[in-house]
């Protein structure tokens, strides 16, 4: 009875929910689209178009006019290409690092801890709570404890792990250290959420067809995890590229670990170099989304989605 | 090795396993030998221990006590991908980021057996499923799904095949089809199968050996017939078919029979199909093995006769009518009666129930209703 209603229903009455659908379909992404269009397109354009900028005809400085310079985008890649390959190898090393640390972590709470589900909660409110205080204090925090002349480095050199002229704040290891740690969570919970799905049977599946706990770690479990490990990347490595705040001088970084981020907030905030930080802007994002389409093509992610 | 590539099925056995859980033990005291080559059904409610006993023997779950052997190999201690058998999965557990050809050519794969796609093409042959070899298992239907796991488990040639409630997540249709499809192959490959299940009929139909699980135990064990004729406990009569149960002192004791005295009716059973000889016994029967008169019968001391009673329900199920029969002192009968057109019998009537004494079966034990 209700199947047969059901599906006459849909056939019958065809028309008149459909126009209705599309009117309440755009309504509702009317608010949608206004945002994109206000805070996502405009900025876009006004990037672009200050990027190609030339400065005035006074020749005040911070005064630029409209000009059609793709000669900017030259400029800032031969002068700032080493910022560039900074900033990506440090994001590389520091989601490769964030990977090594959170999936583990994401299959202690996932998988091992679906016993227990108050010590599953409870681990996962670890995972969240840094959230509550200012990422810009943690990351100070560190410096504090990691500076010249804190217990840490006095031992690792004592233990002559540090050279006695060695120091930590301002090298690479710092940095890729205070990004690594800042963006674990984001690389722990999209791992959580596709561990907490997996469906332990497959792996008894697997360790039943003769794979070795290894094997069907690789085979089974790994794959099927696939689009938390994508997620998981793409959710640290796209903003660890654009990060500024723990390669900046004033946190964990140096002169000697500056990034892209850092490159345009001074020429943004200091040189006041717009055409220059713009055309930065928006070669790191091109460049990362180069990279992602990429990464999502090759992973052959939708396969799983 | 544990993993060699074995042609005819090896046999079971379980010496004295026992398995707690935290809170409750699943498996009491289990000694259990299955025969190679015979196929061979763990019956029981759900919660007996039959899917924890067939964990045990795939090595997923470890034995509180007690030893496995496959084969005359004690594999109590080695993993799941060291024992020579295999598992279709009540929920089929096929891997969902390969194909139907890649999940079959998994085992073999582990094992580096030579050409493992042309053998898993081969498996999916006999299962009738090569024509959707490269289909991811979402896209195939339940039964579809049931007989890739079956395929995936039998490429193999696992010593031992378990297969936990494999059907019972399809319909009655693909059920019966899948059942006889099952019997066939288990006979072609000659392969040592043990099957859990919860269907009575499933397990008769199809194993040659029935054990009947309860509470951690096993009630009883045997041929299909051997069980369903001669039950040994009430929970046997009760689970495996149906059951009219007589409770009584025994009053007379013959050479040959026992005879129990019910509100004036008096019930015999032969010794030889009794399970004790004094004291409170239950005696019982099977609804088709007895009749129905619309008058007292004249009845030899071969027969049961008890009655008068009113019909109170009758059931017409196609092949049979089945008769419900309140009598005075002992309580509601069933009984069944081929369906060959000619029952007058209608309801309120008052009924004589008969029955051969031959039919009888004497329990061991008393339903839980009953007092010592």
């Amino acid at each position: 009875m209700a199947f047969a209603a059901f599906s006459s229903g849909s056939k019958t009455d065809y028309k008149a929910p459909r126009k209705q659908s599309v009117i309440v379909a755009m309504s509702l992404l009317l608010p949608g689209m206004v945002y994109l269009a206000l805070f996502f397109i405009t900025p876009l354009m006004s990037l672009v178009v200050t990027s190609l900028e030339v400065p005035d005809a006074s020749g005040e400085i911070g005064r630029y006019q409209y000009g059609f310079e793709i000669a900017n985008y030259w400029t800032v890649i031969e002068t700032y290409w080493p910022h560039i390959i900074r900033s990506f190898t440090y994001a590389l090393v520091a989601t490769i690092l964030s990977l090594l640390i959170s999936y583990p972590l994401a299959y202690f709470i996932g998988i091992r801890a679906r016993k227990w589900p108050l010590i599953q909660k409870l681990a996962l409110a670890l995972v969240i709570a840094p959230f509550f205080i200012s990422f810009l204090l943690r990351t100070f925090a560190w410096k504090q404890l990691f500076s010249n002349e804190s217990w840490i480095v006095t031992t690792l050199q004592e233990w002559h792990i540090l050279a006695p002229d060695q120091y930590l704040v301002g090298t690479d290891f710092m940095v890729i250290f205070g990004l690594t740690y800042n963006f674990i969570p984001f690389m722990t919970l999209p791992l959580y959420t596709s561990l907490e799905r997996l469906d332990l049977r497959l792996l008894e599946a697997g360790s039943d067809l003769y794979a070795t706990p290894a094997k069907v770690f690789r085979k089974v479990t790994l794959p099927i995890t696939m689009p938390g490990i994508i997620s998981g990347t793409l959710m640290t490595f796209i903003p660890i590229a654009g990060d500024y705040i723990n390669a900046s001088r004033d946190f964990l970084g140096s002169s000697d670990t500056q990034m892209i981020g850092n490159v345009v907030e001074s020429n943004f905030l200091r040189i006041n170099d717009y055409p220059a930080a713009s055309a930065l802007s928006v070669l790191l994002m091109a460049a990362i989304l180069a990279l992602v389409v990429f990464y999502v093509r090759r992973s052959g992610t939708e396969d799983l989605l | 090795m544990a993993t060699e590539f074995v042609a005819r099925g090896s046999d079971l056995e379980l010496v004295g396993i026992r398995k707690e859980f935290p809170g409750f033990t699943a498996i009491e005291n289990l000694d259990l030998h299955i025969p190679a080559g015979e196929f061979f059904a763990l019956l029981g409610p759900s919660g007996c221990g039959k899917t924890t006993t067939l964990r045990l023997v795939a090595g997923l779950e470890a034995p509180t006590a007690g030893k496995l052997l496959i084969g005359g190999k004690d594999v109590t201690s080695t993993k799941p991908h060291e024992r020579p058998v295999n598992t279709v999965f009540q929920s089929y557990a096929l891997f969902p980021h390969m194909s139907v050809l890649e999940n079959v050519a998994f085992g073999l794969r582990q094992r580096k057996v030579e050409d493992p796609l042309k053998k898993a093409t081969e498996a999916l042959e006999l299962v009738q499923l090569a024509h959707l070899a490269q289909r991811r298992p979402q896209q195939l239907s339940g039964g579809q799904q049931q007989r890739v796991a079956l395929a995936r488990a039998l490429v193999n040639r696992p010593s031992l095949l378990l297969l936990d409630e494999p059907l019972g997540a399809l319909d009655l249709k693909l059920r019966r089809e899948m059942q006889i499809e099952l019997k066939a192959i288990q006979m072609e490959v000659g392969l040592t199968f043990l099957h859990v299940t919860h269907d009575q009929e499933e397990a008769m139909d199809m194993a040659d050996t029935v054990a009947v699980m309860n509470k951690g135990r096993i009630e009883q064990m045997g041929a299909p017939e051997a069980l369903y004729d001669r039950p040994h406990t009430v929970f046997v009569a009760k689970f495996l078919g149906q059951s009219n149960l007589f409770i009584g002192d025994i009053v007379e004791s013959s050479a040959s029979s026992l005879s129990i005295n019910v509100a004036g009716n008096k019930i015999s059973v032969p010794k030889d199909r009794a399970e004790k000889h004094e004291g409170k016994i239950a005696i019982g029967v099977r609804p088709e093995k007895a009749d129905l008169h619309q008058s007292k019968p004249a009845v030899s001391s071969n027969d049961n006769l008890i009655g008068p009673g009113e019909v109170l329900d009758i059931r017409f199920t196609g092949v049979s009518n089945q008769f419900l029969v309140e009598i005075p002192g002992i309580g509601q009968v069933t009984v069944f009666e081929q369906n060959e057109g000619n029952s007058t019998v209608a309801l309120g009537d008052q009924v004589y129930v008969t029955w051969q004494v031959a039919h009888s079966f004497g329990l061991a034990d008393l339903p839980d209703s009953v007092e010592e």
